[in-house]
């Protein structure tokens, strides 16, 4: 056969092409329900991580296993809520912050999950922005005061490894406990700065050396994300 | 060839070691550079990138061996990325559903391997004028020296950049200055720059051991 003529060179790339498509249809099919449940189980686990929950899941055997039923364990309630801080109908865990915060204000159907243990609650908010290069989003935790941050969860989509990146460390995200989002009444979010900078002690988290763009968009999403809840604090503060 | 050649011939052997020697793809050929710089901050992701392209360029080539007489000459450079893109699609989604933490780490990387030019190079060069055993050994070959040098830079920038090995810490966190110590990571070491660096030392270093590298 003339491997040069016209007619060889498209019938093989035709069949080629046909048969690699099928295979790759194949795989991605066969391979989507181990995907999406690696998805669903990070998610959790950023859920569970960000009240200080799941620390084994390292060294459990079965990692699904024990994070689905941590979830269970402490994640008592989840639930959506408008701008005005009321509760809506709706499903939290698979609500997509991205495209909720692209919506005007007045739409926004914002997630809110709730930890208990113990009798002590903590309220898990997620949170969204832009770093240097890619988004960052994570999640916060506050205690039932409404002020205090229990705990948070930071990840990234590509910040510099070593750098930026390192506000996935956990030893980045330990240093947000027990600091407070209200000032005498009035909304303050955590920032994230230099070290030694004017701000007072309980607001500020000391930012990342050779980091600071990220560290600045961390705290720029800790403000922008919270500032949706400060009606829901209000109505919650009021009902305690 | 009128005899039958045993599978693991020493002229087979060969191919897959001198790779590591004299034919490596990264100190000696100076291909594939580009990710080298990018995946060596931390040594798992290093491990998992270099296991990704032996797997890529070995099956790559594998394939093209086996239809290289079939393989229209016009089109030759096509059919080739045709089936390296399959292969690294495929890589990537497996690592999605079975190491999902390592591929987050890699993100963007294991779709690159597709402009690696270790396996087009490996395939021009070998597959196409080979049977498939023996290009599949060469392309295992190129794969593995490729990530053993991955490995010794990522080596060093996790120890010296991150003071860990791992994600396990290694330079106590006593010794840190903002621990009252006196030491500090060099922060260059986590950037593309340092790997660069590094592979410039590891080249010095193979030539001055290998004398037959030198050019005359």
């Amino acid at each position: 056969m003339n491997r040069d003529s016209n007619i060889y060179t498209l019938v093989y790339s035709a069949i080629m092409v046909i048969v690699v498509a099928a295979l790759l249809a194949v795989a991605s099919g066969a391979l989507k329900a181990p995907q999406e449940r690696n998805r669903e189980i990070e998610k959790k686990m950023n859920i569970l991580t960000s009240v200080g929950k799941a620390a084994g899941a390292s060294i459990a055997d079965d990692k699904n296993a024990y994070i689905e039923n941590e979830y269970s364990k402490y994640i008592v309630e989840s639930f959506l809520i408008n701008i005005n801080g009321e509760k809506t109908e709706g499903d939290a865990f698979n609500t997509d912050l991205k495209a909720e915060l692209k919506k005007p204000e007045t739409e926004r159907l914002l997630p809110v999950f709730v930890c208990s243990d113990n009798g002590s609650k903590q309220y898990i908010f997620p949170v969204r922005g832009a770093g240097l290069w890619g988004a960052i989003w994570g999640y916060i935790s506050l205690k039932d005061d409404f002020n205090t941050v229990y705990g948070a969860v930071f990840d990234h989509a590509g910040e510099t490894p070593g750098l930026g990146a390192e506000i996935a460390d956990v030893s980045f995200q330990k240093k947000f406990a027990d600091k407070k989002i209200y000032l005498d009444g009035k909304f303050m979010s955590v920032d994230v700065v230099k070290n030694g900078s004017v701000q007072l002690d309980d607001y500020k988290v000391d930012g990342i050396t050779g980091g600071t763009l990220t560290s600045k968009a961390v705290g720029k999403m800790l403000f922008d994300c919270l500032s949706n809840y400060t009606k829901f604090f209000d109505v919650q503060k009021q009902n305690r | 060839m009128s005899e039958k050649e045993p599978l693991f011939s020493a002229k087979n052997l060969k191919l897959f070691t001198d790779p590591f020697n004299a034919g490596n793809p990264i100190t000696v050929l100076v291909l594939g550079i580009c990710s080298a710089l990018a995946v060596t901050v931390k040594l798992q992701p290093a491990i998992v990138m270099g296991l990704s392209v032996t797997v890529v360029t070995g099956f790559s080539s594998f394939i093209i061996s086996l239809l290289r007489n079939t393989i229209p000459n016009r089109i030759r450079i096509i059919v080739q990325l045709v089936v390296v893109a399959a292969l690294v699609i495929l890589v990537d989604q497996l690592l999605k559903a079975y190491v999902y933490e390592v591929s987050k780490q890699l993100s963007v990387f294991v779709g690159l391997i597709i402009t690696n030019c270790i396996i087009m190079g490996r395939i021009e060069a070998f597959a196409l004028g080979n049977k498939p055993f023996p290009s599949l050994i060469d392309g295992f070959g190129n794969g593995a020296g490729y990530g053993m040098i991955l490995v010794i830079v990522a080596f060093f920038r996790e120890l010296l950049g991150s003071g860990s090995l791992f994600g396990i810490r290694i330079v106590p966190e006593s010794f840190y200055v903002s621990a009252g110590g006196f030491y500090e990571n060099n922060g260059m070491m986590v950037l593309p720059p340092a790997a660069l660096i590094l592979l410039g030392v590891i080249i010095w270093v193979h030539r001055s051991v290998n004398n037959k590298l030198l050019e005359k």
